[in-house]
């Protein structure tokens, strides 16, 4: 017996999901692979999730999804040895609908993959996809791990996030290469709600998020981040894996350093840690995306490298390449042709979309975080603006036109010289300029 | 042919299981829950049987909504048709009144698809842990019953009789009965199968059928639920955890085993084996 299907999701996180459900929305018979006990259960991420882009697809989802706290403040800290230079922004107008949320993938990534159901997608869960199934150039299948376990399909979505198996079997996404990656972890530490909204001053489900960058990741390339959630703390850090492996550190090493910073300490004190996770993020930047389409396939997600590291969004890039896909394939099975020319809609839907114009933005900051030693970029300047800021501040009787002479001069040491202030700046702005 | 059915329960996942000390119950909140493993031991013998000797596996469970997720997981390993038996008359109900109902449930599978020539229960649940279920049913059914079942090795369709092992304290026993009869399984049975794809693909589309209590026009009212259930719990407690006197050895694996045989013998197990050091090669 055979098993014939309009098409075959590979993964059911945020990208596999969205192409499921606007697939099944539009009749089209999709079955849904998970490797996980269900969609979710092993998934990681920091995590905040969008407005915008989940609206499209699932209208006033927030009223019934599984979220935890709405975002009325965002802020970035410059971490010195054991200081903070700190810039924020909270606004009253983040309100409904909001912006953006913490959440958690155990909860919302089950709930996101039942719409998906709702709407017809077929759950085939705890079952690994192991390979594609292919006639000439033309993916035709899937096979998995369990018996009698081929499918097959006028198109199989790959959707399977960062590692790719199928990416990879396909030839379109090759292994990592250390300075591609970065490897996070985080830590959930539970705290009773009333010392979360003290501690971060909010009201409700308010909440915060924090990201910091600096002395904290020990000059290596990385960032941290600190979300509040309901009853909870999600603390992590990420670093990039090249790094990592020059230091010889590893990754919990410099999370147990980041929770002695004093700034996070007090924020998590108290707090009973329950659970400990890691996973790669891709960092590749908009190079190393592949070509989307193929005949037979799509790629979403993670998978693709749809990922935009700077304003640490992926979900919504993977459920807005996801909706895409889907749409391109419900197009093509329209047409009656599921080969790479009609596919390749897809391709095209990606590239007029904020998704592709945002990682463009962002395609030099590799350049710049591979040419420009990481000591000096997180941690010889954040500790140099540290020290001014407290230079400026201080009170002892300097003129402040003097210790404005010594701020710059920090921070002039800390680039490694004027020629190279001017050659960061330069670089620095390319970087975020595409 | 043989027409089998399989009597599962949802429980919750014993592993994940905690009780709250101070009101002295299950924690159930965030507990995923899981088919009772020995039914599905019950299952797995069914559909091997039923692939040597031909014929249908019928799976039905006593539980509220959520149960069909279970009854899903059993269509996706190779049964026939799945019931749900659910209805808020049949909540809280005890052995007595849940081997009532499932006795009367095997009735309605007899009138519906004909026949049943074997039950499967579970020895006993990860939850409720009675094993009083099975022959519950079996009395009520006046059929023959095999409690701890550790293999079946023969079943005669001539004769219509089953020959198996029961595994007891003192040993294996070896009877041979005639069908209809119901078992309970043990573990040792046989290993379960994993799900194949095609068996995914059906649960994924199956909706179990529903029998609630308007489908037992004859059902006696005062023998199910709550209503039905003489047994009271007396008292339950949770049994005092005692930390356990642990030490770290230090040295290389040498010394470590050689620190940890004097240690033994400081004790008094070798004693109670009736070694003494004279027997011990090192004090030689
Ligand atoms: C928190 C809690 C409180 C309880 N309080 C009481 C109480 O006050 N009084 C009392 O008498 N009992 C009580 N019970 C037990 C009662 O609800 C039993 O779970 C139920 O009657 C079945 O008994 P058992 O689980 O011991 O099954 P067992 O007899 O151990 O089960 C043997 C086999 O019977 C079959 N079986 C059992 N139940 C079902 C079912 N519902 N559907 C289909 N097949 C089934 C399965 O194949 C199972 O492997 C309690 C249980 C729990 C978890
Ligand atoms: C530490 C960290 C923090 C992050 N923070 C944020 C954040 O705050 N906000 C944000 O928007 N994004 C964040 N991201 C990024 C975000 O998590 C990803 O971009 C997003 O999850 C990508 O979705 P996806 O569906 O492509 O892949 P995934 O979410 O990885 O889903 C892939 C799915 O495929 C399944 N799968 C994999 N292989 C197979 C196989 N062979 N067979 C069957 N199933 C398979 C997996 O189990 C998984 O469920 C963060 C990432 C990390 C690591």
């Amino acid at each position: 017996m055979t098993h014939h299907f309009d098409a075959i999701v590979v993964g059911a996180g945020p990208a596999g999901a969205a192409a499921a459900l606007t697939m099944a929305k539009a009749g089209l018979s999709v079955v849904m692979l998970e490797r996980g006990e269900f969609p979710g259960a092993k998934n990681v991420f920091g995590g905040v999730l969008y407005r915008k882009q989940l609206e499209e697809i699932v209208p006033e989802f927030w009223k019934e999804a599984p979220l935890e706290r709405h975002i009325i403040e965002q802020r970035l800290w410059i971490m010195g040895q054991e200081s903070a230079v700190t810039f924020g922004h909270r606004n009253e107008a983040f309100k409904e609908p909001y912006n953006n949320w913490t959440g958690m993938r155990v909860k919302f990534d089950q709930w996101f993959a039942s719409k998906a159901e709702e709407a017809g997608a077929i759950p085939v869960y705890e079952t690994v996809a192991t390979d594609l199934i292919r006639q000439g150039d033309k993916v035709v299948g899937v096979k998995t791990d369990r018996d009698q376990g081929d499918l097959y399909a006028d198109v199989v979505v790959i959707a399977d996030g960062v590692n790719s198996l199928l990416g990879k079997s396909l030839g379109v996404h090759q292994e990592w290469k250390p300075e591609e990656v970065s490897l996070a972890v985080k830590e959930m530490i539970f705290l009773p709600k009333e010392k979360i909204q003290d501690r971060f001053n909010l009201e409700g489900d308010e909440g915060v998020t924090i990201e910091f960058v600096g002395e904290t990741t020990r000059g290596m390339t990385g960032l941290g981040f600190l979300y509040t959630n309901k009853e909870s703390i999600s603390l992590g850090v990420g670093v990039m894996v090249s790094d990592l492996k020059k230091n010889k550190v590893k990754p919990y090493e410099v999370l147990e350093g980041v929770k002695q910073h004093p700034m996070i300490r007090r924020l998590i004190e108290g707090g009973e840690t329950k659970e400990y996770s890691g996973h790669l993020i891709p960092e590749g930047g908009l190079k190393s995306v592949p070509p989307l389409s193929g005949n037979g396939w799509v790629i979403c997600g993670d998978a693709a490298q749809l990922i935009n590291f700077v304003h640490r969004e992926g979900t919504n890039l993977a459920m807005a390449s996801g909706r895409l896909a889907g749409e391109a394939i419900v197009e093509a099975k329209k047409r009656g042709d599921c080969s790479r020319q009609t596919l390749s809609l897809y391709d095209a839907k990606v590239k007029e979309s904020f998704i592709h114009k945002d990682i463009k933005k962002y395609q030099g900051l590799h350049s710049l975080l591979n040419d420009v030693d990481p000591q000096v970029l997180f941690s010889h300047l954040p500790q140099a603006l540290n020290d001014a800021a407290y230079e400026m501040l201080l009170v002892n009787g300097v003129t402040k036109a003097e210790k404005q002479r010594y701020a710059i001069k920090r921070l002039v040491e800390a680039a490694g010289g004027m020629r190279n202030v001017v050659k960061l700046g330069y670089k620095g702005w390319r970087a975020i300029n595409g | 042919m043989l027409h089998i059915v399989v009597s599962v329960k949802q429980v919750p996942d014993s592993r994940e299981i905690r009780i709250d000390p101070k009101t002295s119950t299950l924690v159930r909140i965030g507990v995923p829950a899981i088919v009772n493993f020995y039914d599905l031991h019950g299952l797995e013998e069914a559909l091997v049987l039923k692939e040597k000797y031909g014929g249908r596996v019928t799976v039905i469970s006593m539980g509220p909504p959520p149960a069909e997720k279970a009854l899903k997981q059993c269509i996706s390993l190779g049964a026939d048709e799945a019931v749900l038996i659910t209805d808020r008359a049949f909540a809280g109900a005890d052995t007595l009144a849940t081997s009532y109902v499932l006795a009367e449930a095997i009735k309605k599978v007899e009138e519906t698809w004909g026949p049943v020539d074997i039950v499967f229960t579970g020895k006993q649940t990860l939850d409720g842990d009675t094993g009083q279920v099975g022959p519950g049913i079996a009395c009520r059914l006046d059929i023959e019953q095999l409690t701890y079942v550790s293999k079946v090795t023969g079943y005669n369709g001539e004769t219509k009789r089953v020959t198996v092992q029961r595994k007891l304290e003192d040993g294996v026993e070896v009877v041979e009965t005639k069908t209809p009869v119901l078992m309970t399984a043990l573990k040792e049975l046989n290993k379960p199968r994993r799900a194949p794809m095609p068996g995914m693909l059906r649960a994924a589309q199956y909706k179990p059928i529903v029998w609630t209590t308007a489908d037992f026009p004859n059902l006696d009212r005062s023998k199910i639920g709550l209503k039905g259930s003489p047994t009271i719990v007396g008292k339950t407690w949770v049994p005092e955890i005692k930390a356990a006197d642990t030490q770290m050895l230090d040295g290389d694996t040498k010394v470590k085993v050689g620190t940890l045989f004097d240690k033994i013998w400081e004790t008094e197990l070798p004693a109670r084996f009736g070694w003494d050091h004279a027997a011990n090669g090192k004090g030689a």
